[in-house]
């Protein structure tokens, strides 16, 4: 039996303004995401990519059409229980890593636990659980400042795990990164998402979205095209 | 590349017979460029011409050794350390295809770029699973990879370029080089006309 999705758009659009001033952003975008899945959005700058994750996340509430997140419709919810699944269910990580810079790593990424009601102790256990997996143990108590910028996005992937969040929304994480510390950070969220996690990518970097399982292209608010993995891995060589 | 100069760097770390001297260059390109042995054996015979290479003092009765010699180790040496320089006109099929495409009235560029595009792409996945599933540890064999995934990246760039400006013009933000270039037949001057009509 196929698992449920953990994310599903079911004929997603999304307006801004009113009238002759409205934009449309999203037009009509069905999607699905089971866990150990990622998949990576591209699209030119303005195409909806960006969006596309806010609705995800429940931050923007479409103009019509459904987000269900592990089978929640988010148009059901109030505001405080929509906040309360973006806690327990989703994880977000940004271009500039956005962590707190007056809290150490653990601190970073015990926040929403805590924020959640968990004890200080518990959440602390969680946290260090979830740096180990993007093996920052040992910088634990370190400050942000502290950190390379390869290391402050490997916290804010594990604070976009911990807890055991089953949805990570990444909005061109390895931006602000060089190319081999991206891939880095690419292996890790590859490998939580590996671990049991489902996550979007967006990113216009054709290298990066090459991690992901399916790539969906984006134009003017559209899904236009899908990339999926073929399965049949490249001979390259004899190691292939 | 040619083989030539790739078995001459691979002599230049000690003498090797023909059989060896394959597998020596196969193990440091990572197994990305398998030789014929037929052609092996012909490189060394041209190699031995050109005096780049000699026949050593074998153990073998059977096999010949064959070691490099000064003027080998030169050119070896300069092989290596020389810019690799792409020289001519470009012969890729695609930005041949997409050259031609914008010129051919009726055909949906952008529909054929995002063709391109997603077989690209699936190909840049193929690679990056390759990349990542494999932990043999092979630096020669990762590099040559990497290149290919960096290759891919490229042309995924370039379409993504070549979409952009083609919307651009569609828009009127961009004039139409096209327009110039290849002015359409009542565009033509009438000089032009005069003269194409005789």
């Amino acid at each position: 039996m196929t698992a449920a999705p953990v994310l599903r758009l079911d004929g997603v659009s999304l307006q801004y303004g009113q009238g002759s001033t409205s934009v449309t952003a999203l037009s009509g975008i069905d999607l699905e995401i089971r866990r150990g899945e990622l998949v990576a959005v591209m699209g030119a700058s303005g195409s909806g990519k960006s969006s596309l994750l806010t609705v995800a996340g429940g931050l923007v509430r479409p103009t019509s059409g459904e987000v269900i997140v592990d089978g929640q419709w988010l148009s059901s919810l109030k505001p405080g229980q929509l906040a309360a699944l973006r806690r327990r269910h989703l994880g977000f990580v940004f271009q500039d890593f956005n962590l707190v810079p007056a809290l150490t790593a653990i601190e970073n990424v015990s926040l929403p636990l805590e924020l959640d009601g968990w004890k200080t102790s518990k959440a602390h256990r969680a946290a260090r659980d979830a740096l180990s997996t993007v093996e920052l143990a040992e910088q634990a108590d370190r400050f942000p400042d502290d950190l390379s910028g390869g290391q402050q996005q490997r916290v804010a992937i594990a604070r976009a795990v911990v807890g055991g969040r089953s949805l990570i929304l990444a909005d061109e994480p390895t931006g602000a990164l060089d190319s081999t510390t991206g891939e880095v950070v690419l292996r890790m969220l590859r490998g939580r998402v590996d671990h049991g996690a489902a996550a979007i990518l967006v990113t216009h970097d054709a290298r990066h979205a090459a991690w992901a399982d399916r790539i969906v292209f984006i134009r003017d608010g559209r899904i236009v095209d899908e990339s999926a993995y073929r399965g049949v891995e490249t001979m390259v060589g004899r190691h292939a | 590349m040619s083989v030539r100069q790739g078995l001459l760097s691979v002599l230049s770390l000690g003498p090797n017979y023909g059989y060896q001297l394959r597998s020596e260059f196969e193990r440091r390109t990572g197994g990305t460029w398998p030789l014929n042995i037929g052609q092996v054996y012909t490189t060394l015979d041209r190699l031995e011409r050109d005096g780049l290479v000699r026949r050593g003092a074998s153990t073998d009765e059977v096999q010949v050794l064959y070691e490099i010699t000064a003027a080998g180790r030169d050119a070896a040496h300069t092989w290596l350390t020389r810019p690799v320089i792409r020289e001519g006109a470009t012969r890729d099929e695609l930005a041949i295809k997409l050259a031609l495409a914008v010129t051919i009235p009726g055909l949906d560029i952008t529909a054929l770029i995002q063709t391109q595009r997603s077989a690209t792409l699936g190909a840049l996945q193929d690679l990056t699973r390759l990349k990542r599933t494999d932990d043999r540890g092979d630096l020669a064999w990762e590099l040559v990879l990497e290149s290919m995934i960096f290759q891919l990246e490229a042309e995924s760039r370039w379409l993504d370029h070549v979409e952009g400006r083609l919307t651009r013009i569609r828009d009127g933000r961009d004039p139409d080089p096209g327009d110039a270039a290849h002015p359409r037949p009542a565009e033509r001057p009438a000089s032009e006309s005069t003269e194409a009509a005789r």
